[in-house]
């Protein structure tokens, strides 16, 4: 096909909050690509300002509604530090133990509703749910027990309201969390089920070098804590992330790319960069599974996320057993302090990946600066660069095959474009 | 297969969390698949229907002046509008910004060049729309969606109730938290619907789901100014999540004038 072809996929689906895809190609040459989202500012970072710091939990948590405990986590974590608060063991589990919900939840959502379709060449889990009605309904069964663990944790699955800065509002009763253990039992051997379903799908080959980032811990599978690593076996301080990391902002799109610094490169977060980076610490059960997979790690074909994202539901599920069995009720739910002017910062793992805050607080408790850097707006040049490399194998598609095509990979990232685009720069019209 | 309602699911400045509300239906969901067509709904279906629609669920805020025309359009092919959540039926919590000045908050926070265009105000759909019925909550509770769609599949005109927080706590036998341990609490003011939950993990109700049927504000902050709350403080927790709404803003402004 020669001359000019346009790809224009003005509405993404499937996908959380808004964006569209433009591709040029002049004789088969890329002339221009871009990821574009067109999702309405919220500016998070503005209103922050001067909101007492208890309240930040609750609102950075509605800039996504996939993964407000991650924004929850980040924004505990790195109030704390600014404080010099130090959690109890107890409470640090119990926030693990909300991070295995929400990582079922979100996880569970995309493999089921937004991303199996895609090999199946359905438009909906509704369709898909025609030709594989109890596939989708196990899937939907153990989002709903993820969701369940939200609730009885944080009170409800959307916007918990237990995180507080310190601990948590109340701890939970040991029979609340015990009642979910027949259930999670079952989600356990359904996880695993789904693994290996995942892994039979048809994989298009596309192995392509790329760094992979995501936080390590010496003696768990990264959630709350722990050093960024990369696949080229750096180790950076959570506080260093500034330094070796740096946002760039382009004209077609509401939110920031970020690059390393200084070489300027992309670089891809998320359960793929996760389970490549931590594979020897997933819980026995999902580390087994992953040795027996058709599928070698590393691997660095983003289609294999879904493989990846099944794997962190199989130990999410097998960890949160492991915490709800153990469970016995801390005598403190909550560590007191007292403010103090100061800055912290933190990274934790959401769903999608890395996700990092800072914030400077007052002497009177207020927020003087917010700084938050989503996982979504990280892997956005890592998508445009996939989409480059991947054209030329796609080219010979017609245009809706090729379009569906690359939509397909955009979806292998779970892109959350709510998240990304909460600060970005505008315009402002009177009205 | 023709006569199935059309349904679609539109949205404007959000988090996603309403509509994943309606994904949280779980089998529920795939049971209301069988009875409408899901004819619009970005987030779950690449299968894209042109209206008109029978029912609209819309979430978020109107922010940009492409969005204020889009609504508009939205209407046009909706025979019954339902906005979902606070940031549709208030403004959201981005409608902090319609208290800010403006110059200052950009100059403080964006440095980089201007590429889109944003509204001064995060405004709610009813200011622009004539809106049928709202579903109140940040998010909204998946319950409530899933009934409102059953009464309009049968041709019944949804309802919620309109009490407040306070009246489900005293139902539910919660211990309140105000009396007991001197917490603030916005129960009594703010309409019920979440559950009561946030007295049931021992803190006060933030007001999440918005102001509750001719709510007695005027008593509530005049009672927790007097027992030391300060002014300021009182106002930043009326300017919340519904805080654009007009009976918490109309207390908000009174106590601090714009
Ligand atoms: S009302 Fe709350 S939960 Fe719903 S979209 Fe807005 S921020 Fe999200
Ligand atoms: S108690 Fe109040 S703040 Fe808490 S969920 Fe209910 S309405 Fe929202």
């Amino acid at each position: 096909m020669a001359g000019e072809r346009t790809i224009r996929i003005d509405a993404l689906t499937r996908v959380e909050g808004e964006g569209a895809l433009y591709v040029r190609t002049r004789n088969g040459t890329i002339e221009d690509l871009r990821l574009q989202i067109y999702e309405p500012p919220r500016m998070f970072e503005a209103f922050l300002r001067g909101r007492s710091l208890e309240e930040v939990p609750d609102i950075t948590a509605r800039i996504c509604g996939i993964c407000p405990v991650a924004y929850q986590m980040s924004s505990v974590h790195a109030l704390e530090q600014a404080l010099g608060i130090q959690v109890t063991p107890e409470i640090r589990q119990l926030r693990r133990l909300l991070y295995c919900g929400e990582w079922i939840a979100s996880h569970t959502l995309h493999i089921y509703l937004l991303n199996a379709p895609d090999f199946f060449d359905c438009d909906s889990a509704l369709q898909m749910a025609e030709r594989f009605p109890d596939r989708v309904r196990v899937g939907l069964r153990m989002k709903k027990h993820g969701n369940q663990l939200l609730e009885a944790l944080g009170g409800r699955a959307i916007h918990p309201v237990n995180v507080a800065v310190g601990g948590f509002y109340r701890v939970p009763r040991a029979d609340q969390l015990r009642r979910l253990i027949p259930d999670f039992q079952w989600c356990l051997d359904a996880a695993q089920d789904t693994v290996r379903w995942v892994a039979s799908f048809a994989f298009p080959d596309f192995d392509r070098p790329c760094e992979l980032v995501s936080l390590v811990h010496p003696d768990e599978y990264p959630m709350n804590e722990g050093s960024i690593g990369t696949s080229s076996g750096e180790r950076i301080a959570v506080d260093k992330y500034e330094d070796c990391f740096e946002e760039r902002q382009v004209p077609y799109s509401t939110a920031y790319h970020s690059l390393r610094r200084p070489a300027g490169t992309t670089y891809l977060v998320g359960p793929l960069a996760r389970v490549n980076l931590n594979c020897d610490r997933l819980s026995p059960v999902a580390r087994q599974l992953a040795e027996e997979l058709p599928v070698s790690w590393p691997s660095r074909n983003p289609f294999h996320s879904i493989i990846a994202r099944a794997l962190e539901v199989v130990h999410a599920f097998d960890e949160a057993l492991q915490i709800m069995r153990n469970y016995r009720e801390p005598s403190q739910s909550r560590i007191a302090y007292s403010y103090r002017d100061a800055a912290g910062c933190a990274a934790t793992e959401a769903p999608r990946g890395l996700l990092y805050h800072r914030y400077a607080v007052d002497a009177g408790g207020k927020v003087t600066e917010a700084k938050i850097i989503p996982p979504t707006s990280q892997n956005q040049a890592q998508i445009e660069a996939d989409l480059r490399a991947w054209l030329p194998n796609v080219q010979h598609l017609t245009d809706p095959a090729l379009s569906r095509a690359c939509e397909n990979l955009v979806r292998c990232y779970d892109p959350c474009i709510s998240c990304a685009t909460h600060f970005l720069t505008v315009q402002i019209d009177r009205i | 297969m023709a006569e199935k309602p059309r349904l679609a699911v539109l949205k404007f400045a959000s988090c996603d969390g309403c509509q994943l509300a309606l994904l949280d239906l779980e089998e529920r969901l795939l049971e209301l698949g069988e009875s409408v067509e899901i004819a619009f709904f970005l987030e779950a279906s690449s299968r894209i229907e042109p209206g008109p629609y029978d029912v609209a669920l819309v979430e978020g805020s109107i922010t940009t002046p492409h969005d204020k025309e889009r609504i508009h359009e939205v209407r046009r092919q909706s025979r019954f509008l339902i906005t979902i959540g606070a940031c549709a039926t208030a403004g959201g919590i981005q409608a902090l910004r319609n208290w800010a000045d403006h110059e200052e908050f950009l100059r403080a926070v964006y440095a980089q060049p201007q590429y889109i265009a944003a509204l001064e105000k995060s405004t709610p759909i009813s200011d622009h729309v004539r809106v049928d019925f709202e579903l109140r909550g940040c998010p909204i509770n998946p319950s409530q969606l899933y009934e409102i769609l059953r009464s309009l599949l049968h041709g019944r005109r949804p309802r919620t109730p309109a009490h407040s927080v306070c009246l489900d706590c005293k139902r539910r036998g919660t211990v309140c938290v105000t009396v007991a341990r001197g917490i603030p609490c916005l129960g009594p003011v703010t309409q019920a619907g979440c559950g009561a939950i946030c007295p049931t993990y021992d803190r006060g109700c933030y007001g999440c789901y918005g102001p509750a049927a001719q709510p007695n504000l005027v008593s509530l902050t005049s009672h927790l100014i007097s027992t030391g709350v300060s002014q300021q403080e009182v106002v930043r927790t009326l300017r919340g999540f519904n805080g654009y709404s007009p009976e918490f803003r109309a207390e908000s402004d009174r106590l601090a004038p714009p």
